[in-house]
């Protein structure tokens, strides 16, 4: 006997159980969005909004507590004027070039240093750490008694050694003044770079330097060949994030220098500070600020791009 | 490994390095120490070795904690830090928990953004935030630095979480949502539980971020009663030219401690969550 397809497509259908919020709310999109709103509403609210406030802020001339009047492209075309803002610029290129140099070289060396057998390692490595967990504002006041003008104890040294005196004046002169702030924005974040190559060296294995020993390989060549390719991954993500936080740093400079000698350490941050709260001057502080944009934005494209082609 | 050398070359061929970059990295760290149980007859003495001590006193910690509001500000430091970071660790696991457990269409999209908010550096928000801050009448709050501290902290503990819950296995909770638990009951009762130790790492992330803070601090806090460490002793023990350098060093040393001693606790998991990839350098 043949089966009428309409008595089983009767029996195939599901009888439809009546709407409730607790399935609706269960169902994976629904649950996600609802889960996820609080974050995401709050994220848009206060990064969000402000940003987007920031770029209006940059096309008004706006005094601290008055009303803003819109002047267009006028407070960038201010900028592009100011002998100052492209020092600032230039100094900001400056600190981060080098001071990512310094760190990634350093980083290198501190992870390879640390890659070998020795007693003590994770106590040392813990106290290795500490320049970059201590609050940044702490430790540069402690580098700023260091450098002081009349009782640097650097200069003490430096003259016992048999340099004349006074000695040097780290933050009084324009270049040692750069020389500094690079020197100090190393030292906190070279730990940073060390730990996290010594976790890509860790996984590098062992059987790949042994065959390019047996293959004649020098110390030299097992690096280059060996090491370096390996470790090029995390070496560019970890470069990437330190050439952003370098870059818009603020911390280190306020407290150090003030921007100063004759700005010869105000970087782009400090300097719309300068602009923004010190002389109350929102919409032109908002445009030096966004100003870093464009630079930011490249990196972080690059970095997300990146994390996506990983993942 | 393959080493061809005597053991007094491979003991200086470990150690130099090492010990160069333990005395480059603690040299500051023995100079605050020093300097604050120094008597300032000996601070500012041109003769005395500077490198060491000769008549170790406690009088600058004395002196910081009865003459300054330190200890206020040590109370607030804490406070924001705890806040916030609850904040963020709640808000951090609702936004990675979908982003990683659940596929839904967007998901990765979002994901990626989360990272590129993580990335947006202070200097490009704060002066629309000040702005902001001041026409809500939370200027010279607490609440302002602890409503704005979790805009770095959201993004980076979800950024962190959502690596660390994709390496939980599926099944257990695919056994729960067999046996008809919830969506939200397989999240609570299955699968947070075993986080704990992400949770750990990026609570201390968090907590060490928002003890570090200070642009924010800086221009929402201008009355001393609700400073914070960082921006109190900037404002406060900097008093125009005249510097309390015993002090101040005695400050800085104080306010590292708790840092320090947290780090020290839970440094297994800070250096895991450090190389898992996303902190700011």
């Amino acid at each position: 006997m043949a089966i009428q397809t309409e008595t089983l497509a009767r029996v195939a259908e599901r009888p439809r159980r009546p709407f409730s919020l607790s399935s609706w709310a269960d169902r994976g999109t629904v649950f996600s969005w609802l889960m996820m709103a609080p974050p995401i509403l709050f994220i848009l609210a206060f990064v969000g909004y402000p940003f987007c406030y920031g770029i209006w802020l940059s096309l008004e001339s706006r005094p601290v507590a008055q009303p803003g009047t819109f002047v267009g492209l006028a407070n960038f075309i201010k900028d592009a004027h100011d002998p100052v803002f492209w020092q600032v610029v230039r100094n900001t290129f400056v600190y981060t070039g080098i001071a990512t140099l310094l760190k990634m070289v350093g980083g290198l060396g501190l992870a390879l240093a640390m890659n070998q057998d020795f007693k003590l390692k994770n106590v040392i490595r813990a106290l290795l750490l500490l320049p970059f967990i201590v609050p940044t504002v702490l430790s540069t006041v402690a580098f700023m008694w260091m450098l002081d003008p009349a009782f640097s104890v650097v200069n003490r040294v430096l003259i016992g050694l048999g340099l004349p005196k006074p000695g040097p004046s780290w933050l009084g002169s324009p270049i040692l003044a750069m020389f500094s702030i690079i020197m100090i924005n190393t030292w906190r974040g070279l730990p940073f770079y060390g730990i996290s190559l010594l976790a890509g060296l860790q996984t590098v294995p062992v059987e790949l330097y042994e065959a390019a020993t047996i293959d004649g390989a020098s110390g030299w060549q097992r690096f280059r060949f060996v090491t370096l390719p390996l470790l090029q991954p995390i070496i560019l993500i970890v470069t990437l994030f330190s050439v952003i936080f370098t870059f818009a740093d603020f911390q280190l400079v306020y407290v150090l220098t003030h921007g100063g000698p004759q700005n010869a350490t105000n970087l782009l941050a400090t300097y719309a500070f300068d602009i923004g709260m010190g002389s109350g001057q929102l919409g032109l502080g908002a445009s030096v600020a966004l100003t870093m944009l464009p630079a930011l934005a490249l990196l972080i494209v690059g970095i997300t791009l990146y994390l996506r082609k990983k993942s | 490994m393959i080493t061809g050398y005597g053991p007094i070359q491979r003991t200086v061929r470990v150690w130099l390095p090492v010990l160069f970059f333990l005395v480059v990295a603690l040299l500051p760290f023995y100079w605050m120490a020093i300097t604050s149980i120094k008597p300032n007859s000996e601070l500012y003495s041109m003769r005395a070795n500077p490198l060491l001590v000769h008549a170790p006193t406690l009088k600058h910690y004395v002196d910081l904690l009865t003459t300054t509001s330190f200890l206020l500000w040590t109370w607030n430091t804490m406070l924001v830090a705890v806040i916030s970071t609850a904040i963020s660790l709640v808000l951090g696991i609702m936004l990675a928990y979908p982003l990683a457990r659940i596929n839904f269409p967007g998901a990765g999209l979002l994901a990626i953004s989360v990272a590129a908010v993580y990335l947006v550096p202070q200097p490009l928000l704060f002066i629309p935030l000040a702005d902001v801050i001041n026409r809500l009448d939370l200027g010279n709050t607490l609440t302002s630095v602890i409503l704005t501290y979790p805009t770095m902290l959201v993004p980076f503990c979800a950024w962190l979480l959502l690596g660390y819950f994709k390496t939980v296995p599926m099944e257990l909770e695919e056994a729960a949502r067999i046996d008809g638990a919830s969506r939200f009951q397989t999240m609570r009762r299955i699968f947070l539980p075993l986080c704990t130790p992400g949770f750990i790492s990026a609570g201390i992330f968090a907590f060490t971020l928002a003890q570090n803070e200070f642009l924010y601090a800086l221009i929402f806090l201008t009355k001393s009663t609700v400073r914070t460490v960082p921006v109190g002793v900037i404002s406060e023990l900097i008093k125009g030219d005249v510097f309390y350098w015993g002090q101040l060093m005695a400050a800085a040393l104080l306010g590292s401690v708790p840092v320090a001693i947290i780090y020290s606790f839970f440094v297994e998991h800070y250096v895991s969550g450090l190389t898992s990839g996303a902190v700011k350098g």
